[in-house]
């Protein structure tokens, strides 16, 4: 029995309407192993974010619990942490401040000057920024803000990283690169990782699974398990393949979830895996 | 890099450009009767380098900087504050924005001699004034400023377990203090203006008073060369308060 670090069950997400609610996302289930990264794939609308939120425990559910460590989830805590759509640096800081705020907050784990120093230049150097350290957002391109966003959530040396479409704003190359740069400190710190996504390549190239989400209200319609070795950019055989399957699952969502056509038996853990991708047993 | 050198440069010939308007001024509109002499960039330069050499000139300079600098104190006093709520609540907002639009728009030296009749003569008139026409601008942009907090950095702040005391310390009050600082700008500029007629309100010091004593002695060059002073001075403290504000937001 492996152990989980972050689990979610029977999640719902809604929002209240002149009568009653309208549901958006139902019955969500995650179980997040160390290390692991998982991504939550699924096209605009499905909730993604706030589901995200949920999982940071910024937001409640409308029904379903969060627990981290096997304890239930109240509020924000000092073992998650967040990156957003946007790298949210606040703008009076150095870069090097940028990425040491929060660590001396009360609520964060108390932390020596010298600790506290290493920690931050080590962040700082995992995403290639020493020589940029005093400067200030507004002299920083996407990228770099980016890297400074995702240096100011490893200073904390979280054991989940939550990701909620953090490199959406940025052109191909730099993606790219981003893309890469987060693979090897989800590696090097053995963080787990929770990546929120609609691209499906980003999807196929960065995680160990993927769950996607779809219809009105949003379910799981399958999960993925993909055991390729990194880098995976030349696997395209095998990605190509799954990719074609995710997207047929969402067509064939789609389609049953129209009126006047027959439903369409969904499990929710169905596994589609060809080739050298192992099928998911639950 | 050399674009703002260009610029600089660009700068420096366009008050130079001004000088030869000032001097030509003079000379095709004067009268060679040797009075409007007195009012030439070179006399004007002359007793200007006079005036500095003695000392009277830094007691006006001081006493007129002095008085700028309590006016802005009780605005902010004043107007942060009241920013900082007017800026939190709608309602409150929705309430007062008519009410400042419109005390805004009044000239503060047409409050002059109601302040005087009240007042008397003396600083307290000058302070009320001035605080009176900074406190606006300041108040305004404090609002705005809280208005514009950006919701992603409270929400970074609540991720980061941030408690009550951290955000307001560490995120909504810093947030805000680069729209005060625009106040502050634009109320250095108002202030600057209102401060010289403040002064001619039967004071005894002070650049305005000086202006006024030059005219009283006839010592038209000095009148002119006190001109330049309160042009350089003002150009200084506008400076002053821009850098202030770029420091603060890295722009």
């Amino acid at each position: 029995m492996t152990q989980v670090l972050l689990e979610a069950r029977g999640i719902s997400l809604g929002y209240p309407r002149e009568q009653g609610w309208q549901s958006v996302l139902e019955d969500f289930d995650l179980q997040l192993a160390p290390g692991e990264v998982i991504t939550i794939l699924g096209p605009s609308g499905v909730g993604k974010s706030s589901l995200l939120r949920v999982l940071a425990g910024l937001q409640q559910a409308r029904s379903g619990s969060v627990s981290l460590l096997g304890e239930p989830l109240q509020g924000p805590h000092p073992r998650l942490a967040v990156a957003f759509q946007d790298p949210s640096l606040l703008p009076w800081l150095s870069l090097e401040k940028n990425v040491a705020f929060g660590l001396d907050f009360a609520r964060q784990p108390k932390l020596a000057a010298s600790e506290r120093r290493a920690r931050i230049d080590h962040a700082i150097e995992a995403v290639g920024l020493q020589h940029a350290r005093e400067q200030y957002p507004a002299q920083l391109s996407g990228g770099m803000a980016q890297r400074t966003a995702l240096a100011r959530c490893l200073a904390r040396q979280p054991q989940v990283l939550l990701l909620d479409e953090p490199f959406g704003a940025l052109d191909e190359v730099t993606r790219a690169d981003m893309q890469q740069l987060l693979l090897q400190l989800i590696a090097r710190h053995n963080t787990a990782a929770v990546l929120i996504t609609h691209d499906i390549d980003e999807a196929l190239l960065l995680s160990d699974r993927v769950l996607l989400l779809g219809n009105h209200p949003a379910r799981t319609l399958g999960q993925w398990h993909i055991d390729l070795p990194q880098p995976r950019e030349q696997r395209v055989e095998e990605l190509g393949a799954l990719r074609i399957d995710i997207l047929k699952t969402l067509r064939r969502a789609s389609r049953a979830s129209e009126p006047d056509s027959e439903p369409l038996p969904l499990a929710s853990e169905t596994a589609h895996v060809p080739g050298r991708l192992h099928p998911h047993s639950s | 890099m050399g674009k703002h050198v260009l610029h600089g440069a660009l700068g420096i010939a366009g008050l130079l450009g001004l000088l030869l308007l000032w001097w030509l001024g003079v000379q095709v509109f004067g009268e060679a009767d040797g009075l409007s002499a007195r009012f030439s960039p070179q006399a004007t330069l002359s007793s200007l380098v006079e005036l500095l050499g003695q000392g009277e000139v830094y007691e006006h300079v001081w006493v007129s900087l002095k008085r700028i600098l309590i006016g802005l104190l009780l605005a902010l006093l004043i107007g942060v504050p009241l920013g900082l709520l007017v800026g939190s609540y709608r309602h409150l907002e929705a309430a007062t924005t008519p009410a400042f639009q419109f005390l805004r728009m009044i000239s503060p030296l047409s409050w002059m001699p109601v302040v005087v009749m009240l007042m008397g003569v003396g600083d307290q008139p000058i302070y009320f004034l001035l605080a009176f026409a900074a406190l606006w601008p300041i108040l305004l942009n404090t609002a705005a400023g809280v208005r514009q907090l950006d919701p992603r950095w409270l929400q970074l702040s609540r991720s980061l377990s941030a408690t009550r005391r951290e955000t307001l310390c560490k995120v909504i009050v810093p947030g805000v203090i680069g729209h005060v600082l625009t106040g502050v700008r634009l109320a250095i500029g108002i202030l600057w203006i209102v401060l010289v007629p403040c002064e001619m309100l039967g004071v005894s010091a002070g650049l305005g008073y000086f202006i006024l004593d030059t005219r009283d002695r006839l010592a038209y060059s000095e009148l002119m060369a006190m001109v330049l002073l309160i042009g350089v001075l003002g150009f200084m403290l506008d400076a002053l308060a821009r850098g202030l504000h770029r420091r603060w937001v890295h722009a």
